[in-house]
This record gives structure tokens, sequence and C-alpha cells, in this order.
């Protein structure tokens, strides 16, 4: 089945309205709403919660000062770092102080939402009003404060380097400097967020359901909250619609609210975020400013790279550096510059916070060193590709180190990849050598094309561990359970791939369970692409260690030699032999010793039908059961890689920017299932449609989100994607896992900004800086260099 | 809980500031009377998926909160509240329509189609759910349910869409996952297999 582009196994109850998503969970749940900062940045000066007390079905109002213990304090830092000195995390109800609009100030519990919001909006919070601090510019310039006791807004400063890039650049026969800019965007997947909880007041037990990337990490955060052992704590990840790294976030403020006021009520209790709160509390990503130095010798190749860039982090800083880290390293991309050194500042500004957005820091980072390349190429007057090619990592220097600290705390080494035949096919698939004579022609006609190319690289499936579980039971049915969570990958189907293979059953007879602590306790998490990578390792690991097992116990029952079994379609036989075999699941009723039958085939395994009676019943090195349980922890990160190359029509009047095509060649390892790695191109493609075209986060100078609806943020529909995806696969294996995969979520995002700006560019005639950029802004450029 | 007093400042307050039986403040009268417009229940006949329903609801119940919540037909999901993502999109006496844009009561006597009535009277996916499987036009399954109405209906219309008018039937609904490639190609495939059924 590894390999097979078939069909997903999760589709027909989806298809059917049978999904079981957040807010179709709990219905007899009392619902809870909030109220929420209408101020970017202010002190709290009264909470006046009279008028809503006669609401009708008015459960509880809490403010701040009901929290008690843990509660009350600031929620966690999820990933310290010695480089952030300066980290500020939110409580889970503002204090005394809101830094952003939309953070969570009073919540309401109520018998429905409706009566909950009517409670809600009876609350009358004074605010006296503190100045807000928007946008990388203000919090630079340091005139006001996010938070007092943060000099200058810097949250955190941290450089790196690689060989002197300074004195490189300095002895280099060229040098270019350029200022890029990326606006914020955010993951908007269809469904918010959401959390629902029970207490059992019977077994003091909490079990909260909530639409999160990580199960594993809401149970620890909301047990260490609630003071509760981490057993008495399940958390189930239900279908979640769509995630795209805003719900890797955690605990929010209403995972840690929710499951405290059902413990206190008494009954269960539901939050289920809207579009409008969506905007304004959850997570964005990508606003970043950065500045280039570059030297590079006569043939384009990069002799020293130096980049300083400032990151928006938001009001607080609760995920940490990972974005900034994944940008400055990451945006070698598949170069190997003579020396680099990047050193990046995180700002804290009165807007909602930064968590990783699919691509993570990557789309910057790419922007920035694909702007780079195209400069060097237009300084120099060479072709875009030469250049790339030039400054390519060779197959030959791989596993590659770069010198410089990965996001996951290890070295940036590069395990495998093929830059110069990615770069041969992409120019294949778009006709890259052919396009001049295109784009002239249609000049002629008065028509302006252009065409862009963009390379990434990806550190993906990092650690540090999956596990899973894969049992068979006596049915002969095998249920697999892994501890990360799903939003639309299609990880039951590539999971039961994988087993199908390893076992060697029938993938209708496998059962995949992600995310439920119950199910699998020991996870991590489903992001950096590496739900594939490092589930996908463990449960065939797990699958193999339950073959083994099953293969054992088999050729026992046989009188045969382990060597000379196989296991073909849930029938463990004996190689050439068919007569000899034996149902997997009667081997399951073999492998577990019973006084007890329970029906028919259990008799077998009873103390009276046989069996060595001069040995113990379960061997030494045994464990009764046909299972597996394996954990895979890889020595770090694994590097996968493409390219994107955008045809673009731009309109001489309108600047209407049309995609006439859209190329992708992909390289992310062995493929487990090409449909499912070409849907996850697909999607990302078109985000990085919008983040490169329409997306972004319109905050006013008093830090008011201007257009948080989808009638405004323009996400894009079918009218706005490419007509059509291109897509050529290369494979080049990692030697990190067993499966020789790489990571593919994220991928199809990465290059968006740079691939259009290339194209614009090309276009137009003039440097392309800034992204996204809409008709209106290209428009002016226009003007602008109209006018010289 | 314990009963607590009614706090009107922050300073004021220890404990919950307000947990315990409703009906206990003074009322405004202007605000009361205002709720009690807005409380009064109507009785919506609601015919759904062919199933006669009887709801009590007030004025303001969202036909997609009272399919969702009262009749608990969770597959017709809420993505944004405003009518601009389609997620929510039931047919209402054929036509395809944004539950959450509509009023319960405005719904009376209409005969109601969700996600879970699309099926075939024998439980076979219809040619558009198949088609969504065979095509992988769906991801994390969220959107998933208003394309499947929308599709229903403009295929309804038009049996035999060209390539572009299965871009333009898709147009006014918003998925984050798949960047609609798949599900141009379902739409057809749905056409096809239309086709193919009733012959």
């Amino acid at each position: 089945m590894f390999g097979e582009p078939i069909a997903r196994l999760e589709d027909d109850r989806l298809l059917r309205g049978h999904g079981a998503y957040l807010d179709d969970l709990g219905h007899d749940a009392l619902a809870a709403a909030f109220v929420r900062s209408p101020h970017a940045h202010a002190r709290i000066v009264d909470i006046d919660v009279s008028g809503a007390l006669d609401v009708d079905g008015l459960i509880a109002i809490y403010t701040y000062e009901d929290l008690p213990g843990r509660v009350a304090e600031p929620l966690p830092l999820l990933i310290p770092h010695p480089s952030l000195t300066h980290p500020r995390t939110g409580f889970p109800l503002a204090a005394d102080e809101v830094n952003y609009m939309g953070e969570p100030v009073v919540m309401v519990i109520a018998a429905d939402r409706y009566l909950a919001e009517d409670a809600a909006e009876a609350i009358i919070v004074d605010y006296e009003p503190l100045p807000a601090v928007v946008g990388v510019e203000a919090a630079r310039d340091g005139e006001h404060l996010v938070h007092a006791d943060v000099p200058g807004n810097v949250a955190a400063e941290l450089t790196q380097s690689n060989g002197d890039a300074v004195a490189a650049i300095a002895a280099a026969p060229h040098v270019l400097e350029l200022d890029l800019t990326i606006e914020r965007s955010a993951s908007s997947p269809l469904e918010g967020r959401g959390v629902l909880a029970r207490w059992d007041t019977e077994s003091k037990r909490l079990r909260i359901w909530s639409s999160t990337q990580t199960s594993t990490g809401v149970r620890a955060a909301v047990a260490a909250k609630l003071d509760l052992a981490l057993a008495d704590v399940d958390v189930i990840t239900p279908d979640v619609g769509g995630g795209f790294g805003v719900k890797i976030m955690h605990p929010w403020p209403e995972e840690v609210l929710v499951p405290w006021a059902v413990k206190l009520l008494g009954r269960p209790v539901k939050f289920t975020e809207d579009r409008a709160e969506h905007f304004i509390s959850s997570a964005h990503e990508r606003g970043q400013r950065h500045r280039v130095r570059v030297g590079f010798d006569d043939d384009g190749r990069v002799l020293g790279l130096d980049v300083r860039f400032w990151h928006d982090n938001g009001a607080y800083i609760p995920y940490g550096l990972i974005v900034p880290i994944i940008t400055s390293t990451q945006l070698l991309g598949p170069y190997k510059p003579g020396a680099y050194r990047v050193e990046f500042t995180s700002l804290y500004t009165n807007t909602v916070i930064v968590t990783p957005y699919r691509g993570a820091g990557r789309p910057q980072g790419a922007f920035v060193m694909e702007r780079t390349m195209d400069a060097i190429a237009a300084a120099l007057g060479l072709d875009r590709t030469l250049v790339r090619e030039r400054n390519f990592i060779t197959p030959e220097e791989m596993p590659y180190d770069h010198g410089l600290i990965f996001q996951d705390g290890r070295p940036l080494i590069y395990d495998s990849g093929d830059y110069p035949a990615s770069l041969a096919k992409i120019k294949a698939l778009v006709g890259w050598d052919s396009f001049p004579a295109v784009q002239a022609e249609a000049r002629e006609h008065g028509r302006n094309l252009g065409i862009g190319l963009a390379c990434y690289v990806e550190g993906t499936g990092v650690g540090p561990y999956e596990g899973a579980h894969v049992v068979v039971e006596t049915s002969g049915k095998v249920k697999v359970a892994t501890g990360l969570t799903s939003q639309g990958q299609g990880h039951q189907t590539v999971f039961a791939q994988i087993v199908a293979d390893e076992l060697g059953v029938p993938i209708g007879d496998i059962e995949v369970t992600t995310g439920d602590t119950r199910a699998f306790a020991y996870a991590v998490g489903t992001f950096a692409s590496r739900a594939a990578v490092m589930s996908g390792s463990a449960i065939a690991l797990a699958a193999r260690t339950a073959r083994a097992k099953a293969i054992r116990i088999a050729a026992a029952a046989l009188e045969a030699s382990p060597d000379d079994m196989e296991i073909v379609d849930g029938v463990v036989r004996v190689k050439g032999d068919p007569a000899s075999a034996i149902g997997i699941g009667t081997v399951a009723v073999l492998s577990n010793p019973l006084r007890y039958a329970f029906d028919e085939a259990a008799k077998a395994a009873t103390q009276f039908a046989g069996g060595d009676i001069d040995k113990p019943p379960v061997a030494a090195g045994e464990a009764p059961g046909l299972e597996g349980r394996e954990f895979f922890s890889p020595i770090r990160s694994t590097f996968a890689s493409g390219m994107h190359a955008v045809i673009v029509e731009t309109d001489p009047r309108t600047a209407e920017i049309k995609i006439l095509r859209y190329c992708v060649v992909h390289d992310c390892g062995t493929l487990i299932n090409p449909r499912i790695v070409e849907g996850q191109i697909h999607g990302g493609v078109a985000q990085g449609v919008g983040g490169a075209l329409y997306e972004r986060m319109a905050y006013d100078e008093y830090g008011q989100l201007q257009n948080a609806s989808f009638m405004d943020f323009l996400m894009p529909y079918v009218s706005e994607a490419p007509d059509g995806i291109e897509i050529d696969h290369l494979e080049t294996p990692s030697p990190l896992n067993p499966l020789g995969i790489k990571g593919a979520g994220e991928a199809g995002v990465i290059p968006g900004a740079a691939v259009f700006a290339s194209a614009i560019e090309d276009a137009e005639g003039f440097p392309i800086t800034a992204m996204p950029i809409s008709p209106s802004e290209l428009f002016e450029l226009r003007q602008l260099h109209r006018r010289g | 809980m314990a009963d607590t007093g009614l706090a009107n400042t922050r300073s004021a307050n220890s404990g919950p500031t307000y947990s315990g039986p409703v009906n206990s403040g003074p009322a405004n009268a202007e605000r009361a009377q205002a709720r009690s417009a807005r409380d009064q229940l109507f009785d919506v006949r609601l015919v759904v998926n062919g199933i006669v329903h009887t709801v009590i609801v007030p004025a303001r119940r969202l036909l997609s909160d009272c399919l969702r919540h009262d009749l608990r037909l969770t597959g017709t999901h809420v993505g944004c509240e405003h009518g601009v993502c389609g997620a929510c999109t039931v047919l209402v006496d054929g036509v395809a329509t944004r539950s959450c844009l509509m009023l319960t009561v405005s719904a009376d006597n209409a005969e109601i189609t969700t996600v879970e009535g699309l099926t075939e009277p024998d439980g076979t996916l219809s040619p558009v759910q198949q088609a969504f499987t065979d095509c992988h036009g769906l991801q994390c399954g969220f959107c998933t349910p208003g394309f499947l109405t929308t599709i229903t209906a403009a295929l309804a219309e038009n049996p035999e869409p060209s390539h572009d008018e299965a871009r333009e039937i898709i147009g006014g609904n918003l998925c984050r996952c798949t960047g609609y490639q798949n599900i141009v190609k379902a739409v057809l495939r749905a056409a096809e297999l239309k086709r193919r059924r009733s012959s």
C-alpha cells in the first residue's frame, strides 16, 4: 500500500455529515462567552457586571480576581530560550492591563451561547486607554512601551554566524543592500478554536475535548494549572476543522478557564470561538522587516551574507522564538554562502500574539533569500536560475552542515537533497528557457507577462519524539494509536497504509486513533510537517515489533522456523506451504495465555489446551498480547525541499495580477500517498497566493484590526487560486528514519511571496520588495517608477 | 457553589464575581421589555431531510443553530456566521441557502436538505459525495458539507457544467485546505456520476 494514491479512509464519515468537530459535541453543556478588550492598550479601571445579573440563564461571571492559585498566574512560556531575556505571557483573564484588542477580560457562563452573549454585552468595563504600539517601526522606535518593564519593547535579540560575513562582504567585488518586508497574515482555519470539558464528580476526573494540534500539550498544561495528576485528566482531539499552526499554541486562555469552571460548577461547559473572535484573539504570523547586505563575485557566488531583521511578536511571546529562529536558519534554502551572519530582534507590539502559521517563518526567509538571488542576477545581468545554481549545495556535499543551530536546538545539518535536479525539473516543467520569447511576443500585443522562480528547504519532522501502539485483536482487526493529532492530513489513511505493509494485513482491518490521550499518552503534536516522519516511523516500528511477535508465536504453534514465515493478507504462514497457516486473530488469541475462555476461539489459549508444561506460559522477555509499542526519536530534523515557478500577467491599466501557470517541483523523500501529498501542496499553494496577493492583517495606528471578517480579510476563493497546479516530484529519501520520508505539510506555502515577487518584478521591470502586493499598490509603484 | 454578594466593582470582589441563582438583580424595565420581545417563542414547522419537525424557538434563533443544536444535525457547519464562507449552506426548498443568515422562523414550512440528507435512500453516497472521495476533494472536511449542498443544487440546474462553470459553481465557498483544485475536479466527476446513475 505504501506509495499508492488510495482514496482516504476518513472521507465516508465526513461526507455523510457524521464528522464530530468540537461544536458538534456536548449538547448538554453550558456555554462560555467572553468580554474582550476593545482597546489595544489600556488599564482596566472598573468592571461593572450588575447589568448582566438579570439575564435569564446566567450561571456565572468570572473576572481575574476570581481566579485562584496557578490559574491566576501568567500562562506558560512554552519554549524558553537563553536569548529570550524579557519573556511576557498573558493572564487567562486580563489582570490590570490589556495589551491587544481581543484580550479576554471577563468570562460568562450561561445556559446557551445566545444568553452568554446577552450577559457579556451587558457587562461594562471602564478602561483608561494607553498609547498603542503598532507595527515594527513603532516598536523599534520605543517611544511607547507595550510592557512598562520591557525596555525598547525588545523581547529577545539573537545572532548566529558561520564565518566572518562582514569581512567577506567588505572584500567582495559586488555588494548589494535590500530592505524587504512581509506583512501579517493568519492561519485562518474554517473551524475556529474550541474547548469542551466535563468533570466527573464521582471519579474526580477531568475530560477535555479541544480543537488542538496537541492533546498531550493541553493535558500537561491544564493538569499543572488545576493541580491535577496527569492520570486524572484526559484530552481528546475530535475532528478538527483545520489548524495550519494556530492550534499548536496552547493552552489558550479558554483551555484553562473552561476546565477550571467545569470543576467549580460540576457541569459541562463549552466554548466555541466565533469568526470575529478568531481574528482578534487567535494568533497571527509573518510580520517581519529585513535588511540584507550581500557580497558576491562576478559569477554571482555569494561570498558573504549579513541579514538583520525585526520580528513583530505581538503582545506576548508564549511560543518563544521559534518563528524568527526558523527564518534566520531556513533563509539559507538550498544555498551555501561563503559566510553568513544573521541577527534578529523580537519586538512586542499591542497586537494579537504571533505563533507559527504553516511555514512558520520560512515564507519570510525564502522571500529574503530569493529576492537576494534575483537582485544579484539583475545586478550582473545573469539568468536568475544560473545564479541560483552556482550557489547550490550539491548532492555530493550532503550531509551539509551550515554551522548554525536550528529550531530544535540541534545543528542545522541537511540530510539529503538534490537541488540541481529539482532546478532542471522546474525549468523543464515551466518552460523557463523558452519564456523570454513568449514574453516578448506578448509584449508586442500589449500584454505584460512575467515569470518567477523560488526555491526553499524545509526542516521537517522535528523531535523530540512520537510513539505508537499497534495491537492485533482476537478478531484479527488491528488498532493503531499515536498521540499526535489530525486536522485533515489524512493520517488515518497514510498510517493504515504503513501498517498494512509492515504487518501484512488488509487495510480495511486497520483502525487508527490519533490525538486521544486515553489511547496514547506520550506525544508532542502535529506541527513542523512532522506527523508522517515521526508518527509514521513510530507506527512502522511498532508494527514491525507486532509482526515479529506474530511470527514467533505462529512458528511455535506450527512447529516451523520463524525465518520461513510470512504474513500475507492477515494470515501468518510458512512460505511455500499455504496449508501451514494461521490467522493473525488466532495468533492474537495464542499470544495471551488464559485461565478463562470468553468465546470459542479463546479456548485455544486456556491452560489445559496444550503448551510446553516445562516453560512459563509467558516466556521471559515476552508480554501477553499481540502488540507493539515503539517510539521514534531521530537525531535531528530531515530536510525536504522544492522549487516553484509562476507565470503572471499584470494588467497594463488596472494592475490586476493574474496567474497564468503555477508549477511545483517537490521533494519530500519517499511518498506514502501521492494523492494526499499533492492535496497538501495544492492547499499550501493557495495559502501562498493569499499571502502574496491578498491576505494582510490591517491594523490601524490605534491597534484596531480593521478587517476582522471574511468579508474584509481576503482569503482566496477558487477565483483567486491558480486554475491548475502542475506538480513534478523528486524523491531523495531521508537517511534519518526507517521509511525515508520527509514532511510535506507546509511546503506548498513557503515560496509563495518569493515566487510572485519574482514574477511581478519580471513583468514590471522594477524591484518588488514588500509583500503582499495588491493591484492598487502595484499601480502606485508604477507611478513612482514612471516619475523616476 | 456558595452564594456570594453581587459585586459591582473589582475592588469589592471576593470569590466569583457572580455565581448563583438567576433573576436576583433589580430588572431594568426597558431592558426587560426588550428581552421579553426577544425571548418570545414561536412554533416552527420544518421538514428536514423528509422528516417533519416542530421546534419552539425565539425569533433570533439562526437556522444553522436550530439544525445543529435543536435537531442535532451537526453535519451543517458554521465557519463565519456572516454569510461569506458558505460552510453552513443547506437547501431550502431546493435552493442553496446560507443557514447562518436565515432565521428559523423564516423557514416555517420549508423543505430543508442538509448534508445528512444527500445520500441515496439506500445509504449509498450521492454522486457529489462520491466524487469528493474519488477526487480527494476534502481534507479537514469542515467546509465540505457546504460545498456538497451547493454543488448538488447547481447540478440540478446545470447537469453538464464545463470546467469554467465548475469553478463558477463553487465560487462562493471558502476552503482553506484544498486550494480548490480537486473540488473543481469533483464537480465534473459528480456530473459524470450523476449522468451515469440516471442512465
